[in-house]
């Protein structure tokens, strides 16, 4: 059976994962449709990042089912470079390389993985550091640019692989809370073009704001999940309501 | 320059300091070809240590327990010996044991000639701290800068060429430099197997004239301008490499 537009773009099945004896994921499931933004919220430890990094296959799973467009993620013969092609990734920390400038970090993996010619890269790349409102920024080393720029760099070395869904784990948690907004927008501004996103965030007016979905994780499990309106202004499980209140 | 050659010549008949590696051409040029051996076997060695370093060093990061056994083993033998006794094991122990060959006047000779056995041997024997060396600058590099280059998409051996090995050999250029000009001073043990280079000519030199010790100030000097420039230029290196906002 193969895969069309009107399937959902991720799909996660009944998914369980431990580290040694400590059980993370605990048979969560949740399907993604293209062009939605999911949000997933939950306090700390509650398997959100875990659960993310399990898509793009960063993590294994011991049980259950991640479709990513068809493709069977939890499967040893897992062609890891066509997944990593679909699925790109922003990090908490941003992980830029840091021997490389901007302009290097967002062309290195379309020229070296996707074998595409240097000056057409070389374009792309500068659009998309334009994209993400950083001209001039292009031959900076990442470690001449503030938390906010880096995180963009990141977005847009993500972007230029050209990915179907972008994972955003934690994206804002490292930065001060000037440089949020920035990062945000630029999500944001993802999110209205029609790119799929998953966030892991604790940006709760964020989550209210872009997202078309939350999911609230606890303990390895989704406690509650719905659309934002729902979701923030009438949430019914006990945990959803301590954890809303503790952050809003 | 003739008149600076004679100079030392009426030095030594005026003074009795004698320096015959400056007025006499054959001395001039046993002691011109002992320094370009050094340099030539010092680069020889230096290209290929750095070389098992890489290779080493990737592969003790093999998820095969055997590869990683051998390059272990590999690494405490050659740590763990002195490096005169591992030229004399590869050059009397490995080189008697190769098959022999016919020279150009129909004798026979042996595969390799001393200069290529102080190679190999000097080789593994910097080799193997090299890969020490390595191993130390990859373990340094974050996992998480690595994790960023596997979500997109690279292999394992782009990744280790690309993003591993030029981060940790920032981190190590310090600990290399300091074991390359220990490999430089350690060439002068090719002497032990009458490798003509600077060390052994300058004995002959010495032999001939019974000038102990002037050869050996002119060695020590020979030495530390040689090795000096040497480190002149890793340092040179070190800042060249250096990442603006970076370490």
């Amino acid at each position: 059976m193969s895969w069309t537009p009107a399937d959902p773009m991720v799909s996660i099945k009944d998914v369980h994962k431990s580290f040694g004896d400590l059980k993370v994921l605990n048979g969560v499931s949740l399907d993604v449709m293209k062009g939605d933004v999911i949000c997933i919220i939950g306090p700390s430890g509650s398997g959100k990042s875990t659960l993310i990094r399990c898509v793009n296959a960063l993590n294994d799973i011991q049980q259950g089912s991640i479709l990513v467009e068809g493709q069977e993620v939890n499967d040893p013969a897992l062609d890891k470079l066509e997944l990593r092609k679909k699925v790109g990734m922003v990090f908490q920390q941003y992980n830029l390389f840091p021997h490389k400038t901007a302009l290097q970090n967002v062309m290195m993996a379309p020229v070296r993985v996707l074998k595409r010619d240097k000056v057409e890269a070389e374009k792309q790349a500068r659009d998309l550091l334009a994209k993400v409102r950083l001209q001039g920024k292009e031959d900076a080393f990442p470690g001449e640019l503030s938390g906010g720029q880096q995180q963009r760099v990141a977005i847009a070395r993500s972007l230029a692989m050209q990915p179907d869904v972008i994972l955003f784990d934690e994206v804002t948690a490292a930065l001060d809370p000037e440089t949020v907004g920035e990062v945000l927008q630029t999500i944001k501004d993802l999110a209205e073009d029609g790119m799929t996103c998953i966030l892991v965030t604790h940006e709760m007016g964020f989550a209210r704001e872009v997202a078309d979905h939350i999911y609230f994780t606890d303990r390895g499990v989704i406690v509650e999940h719905g659309p934002p309106a729902i979701f923030f202004d009438n949430a019914t499980d006990p945990r959803t309501k301590e954890f809303l209140s503790q952050i809003l | 320059m003739e008149f600076f050659f004679d100079w030392f010549r009426v030095l030594n008949q005026e003074t009795g300091v004698n320096l015959p590696f400056l007025y006499d051409s054959y001395d001039r040029n046993r002691i011109f070809n002992g320094f370009l051996t050094t340099i030539w076997l010092s680069l020889v060695c230096l290209f290929f240590s750095v070389i098992i370093g890489v290779i080493g060093a990737w592969l003790q990061a093999s998820s095969f327990k055997i590869t990683r056994r051998i390059v272990n083993g590999y690494i405490q033998l050659f740590r763990n010996t002195p490096p005169l006794v591992q030229l004399y094991f590869f050059y009397f122990a490995i080189g008697t044991m190769l098959p022999r060959v016919e020279n150009d006047w129909g004798g026979q000779s042996p595969l390799l000639g001393s200069f290529a056995w102080a190679a190999i041997s000097l080789s593994f024997f910097a080799g193997a701290f090299n890969v020490e060396i390595f191993r130390s600058g990859i373990e340094a590099v974050p996992k998480s800068t690595v994790e960023a280059a596997e979500a997109l998409g690279f292999s394992k051996l782009q990744i280790y060429k690309d993003i591993t090995l030029p981060l940790a050999f920032r981190v190590v250029l310090p600990a290399l430099n300091n074991n390359l000009v220990n490999l430089v001073k350690t060439t002068t043990l090719a002497y032990a197997i009458a490798v003509p280079e600077l060390l052994y000519e300058a004995n002959q030199i010495w032999s001939d004239n019974v000038n102990v010790t002037e050869m050996m100030i002119f060695l020590l000097l020979a030495y530390f301008v040689l090795v000096g420039v040497l480190v002149g230029g890793m340092n040179r290196w070190e800042r060249s490499m250096k990442i603006p906002g970076y370490g």
